[in-house]
């Protein structure tokens, strides 16, 4: 693909007030890769789907939709980096088009604040635009490749779930994050539960951190158990979690035993890309990731 | 053999048949073809490592018995992973049926304190996460716009967003003083 494709850029919560080095990371690769971004102006929370969609789902349906109505009212479709985003967007968008009620009753409830909604819009997710430009498309601009790391990815429950309602393949073991992450020369170690829920989703890092760092553990032990030098991650809720939960399960233990960098995809791509990893905000991680970025400049 | 959090014997006046109508409504319409397998308490990363169990919940919703689900501050243990709906052989929208269960707990006064916390910075700022300085600092070092182009530099956007939050009643609903639990 050498035409450019335009997109409104959602930022979300997580993103830009809690880890911009995720945002910058996919300012900097994206336009590289011909993906220009466009900032949606006055976007609010998605509504993050885990609490407000469980508190309420009218409010959840009517903010979600403000956010796609903005976008669709800049003729783009909206992009989002992070997997409770693009759970929200894709799961309101699928329910006013399947209840003509619905999607009365919200646009009622957008008219009140003067706007127009179609519903006609798209949201995507920044990895399934990587993933339309496939390996071979990312290839060409691999300038470092990373052949002498090894990383562990995770996919995260909201990008492929509920499998009815996303674009990937149907099957119960995903490949394509694994194929983008070895377009990098990087290496997707093979482990246990590899599906596995991060834990954070649901209102559980807000109300219940125990179990938030019980189920991040398990993941994180498999991890450990095979030996990686980064986690590889597409969602900014999953990034915090394995980001935080590192650090508070290292306190429990009085001891550093989990040590993992936790890196966003574009972060990894922009490495392989030859990007300054300052200028991809890696200095700015909770988990030190040194370690990672001394192998990454021994190579090359 | 019987689960020592429910009674031996359910009594009529504990059920409501209005309940899991309610929850059909919402979508999860195949929910009384729930053939109580256990599968979704099998594949749940919660229910491994808490006393949620995914079938039990299903079963109570069944027979109506709200009062017990909704009052079970259990209800918050899904994480929402999905992983039950996608392995139900009766391809039952589980998560959807506990999401539903929850709007109701909410509206029934049952609310976690963080969650109600949560809402209250939405309502305030149009985020669940607010910006906050030492992010304000980082956004700044890594050449990025101090303050992102999101209802934060937008007065007249985060208006609109309590306009709506006011006019679905989420405002009143925060802000009422339900039973906390
Ligand atoms: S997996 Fe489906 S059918 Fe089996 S117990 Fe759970 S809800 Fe019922
Ligand atoms: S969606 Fe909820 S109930 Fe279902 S498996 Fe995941 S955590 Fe368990």
């Amino acid at each position: 693909m050498t035409e450019t494709q335009t997109y409104s850029f959602f930022l979300g919560c997580v993103m830009p007030n809690r880890f911009p080095s995720l945002e910058k990371s996919i300012r900097v690769v994206l336009p590289k890769l011909g993906i220009h971004l466009e900032d949606l102006e006055g976007a609010s929370c998605c509504p993050a789907p885990g609490v407000f969609r469980s508190f309420d789902e009218n409010t959840w349906l009517a903010l979600a939709s403000r956010n796609l109505a903005l976008a669709e009212a800049t003729g783009n479709n909206l992009v989002t980096g992070c997997n409770g985003c693009y759970g929200t967007f894709k799961e309101a968008l699928h329910d006013v088009r399947e209840d003509p009620g619905r999607l009365r009753n919200v646009r009622k409830i957008l008219k009140g604040i003067g706007i127009n909604y179609q519903a006609k819009i798209e949201a995507k997710h920044v990895i399934e635009l990587l993933n339309e430009l496939g390996s071979e498309g990312l290839k060409p601009h691999v300038s470092r490749p990373l052949d002498n790391i090894r990383v562990g990815v995770h996919y995260g429950c909201h990008l492929l779930k509920p499998s009815k309602q996303r674009p990937w393949p149907k099957t119960q073991k995903p490949t394509f994050l694994d194929e983008l992450v070895e377009a990098t020369g990087a290496t997707s170690a093979k482990y246990k539960n590899k599906n596995l829920c991060c834990g954070a989703g649901g209102g559980i890092r807000g109300s219940n951190v125990p179990l938030a760092d019980d189920i991040a553990k398990e993941k994180l032990g498999n991890l450990l158990a095979v030996g990686v030098d980064a986690i590889i991650n597409v969602c900014s809720f999953c990034h915090l979690q394995y980001e935080q939960a590192q650090i508070e399960l290292n306190k429990e233990l009085g001891e550093e035993r989990y040590n993992i960098p936790v890196l966003y995809y574009t972060q990894l791509l922009g490495l392989a890309m030859g990007i300054d990893p300052v200028e991809l905000g890696l200095n700015m991680h909770l988990v030190d990731t040194s370690h990672l970025l001394e192998k990454v400049e021994v190579q090359s | 053999m019987s689960e020592p959090e429910s009674p031996e014997l359910i009594d009529s006046r504990d059920i409501d048949p209005e309940f899991i109508n309610q929850i059909i409504e919402a979508g999860a319409d195949r929910i009384r073809s729930c053939i109580q397998c256990g599968t979704c308490t099998a594949v749940c990363p919660s229910g491994r490592r808490t006393a949620f169990r995914t079938r039990q919940l299903i079963r109570k919703a069944i027979l109506g018995l709200k009062d017990e689900v909704v009052s079970n501050s259990d209800l918050w243990l899904c994480t929402t992973c999905y992983t039950c709906l996608e392995r139900c052989p009766r391809e039952i929208k589980i998560t959807d049926a506990i999401l539903t269960m929850r709007n109701i707990a909410v509206r029934e006064g049952y609310m976690l304190p963080p969650h109600k916390n949560i809402s209250k910075k939405l309502i305030k700022t149009g985020h669940a996460v607010p910006l906050d300085k030492a992010n304000q600092v980082k956004r700044k070092k890594l050449g990025l716009e101090e303050i992102p182009p999101t209802v934060h530099a937008h007065e007249a956007a985060l208006k609109d967003v309590v306009n709506i939050i006011e006019s679905t009643g989420f405002r009143d609903l925060i802000e009422s003083k339900g039973k906390e639990g």
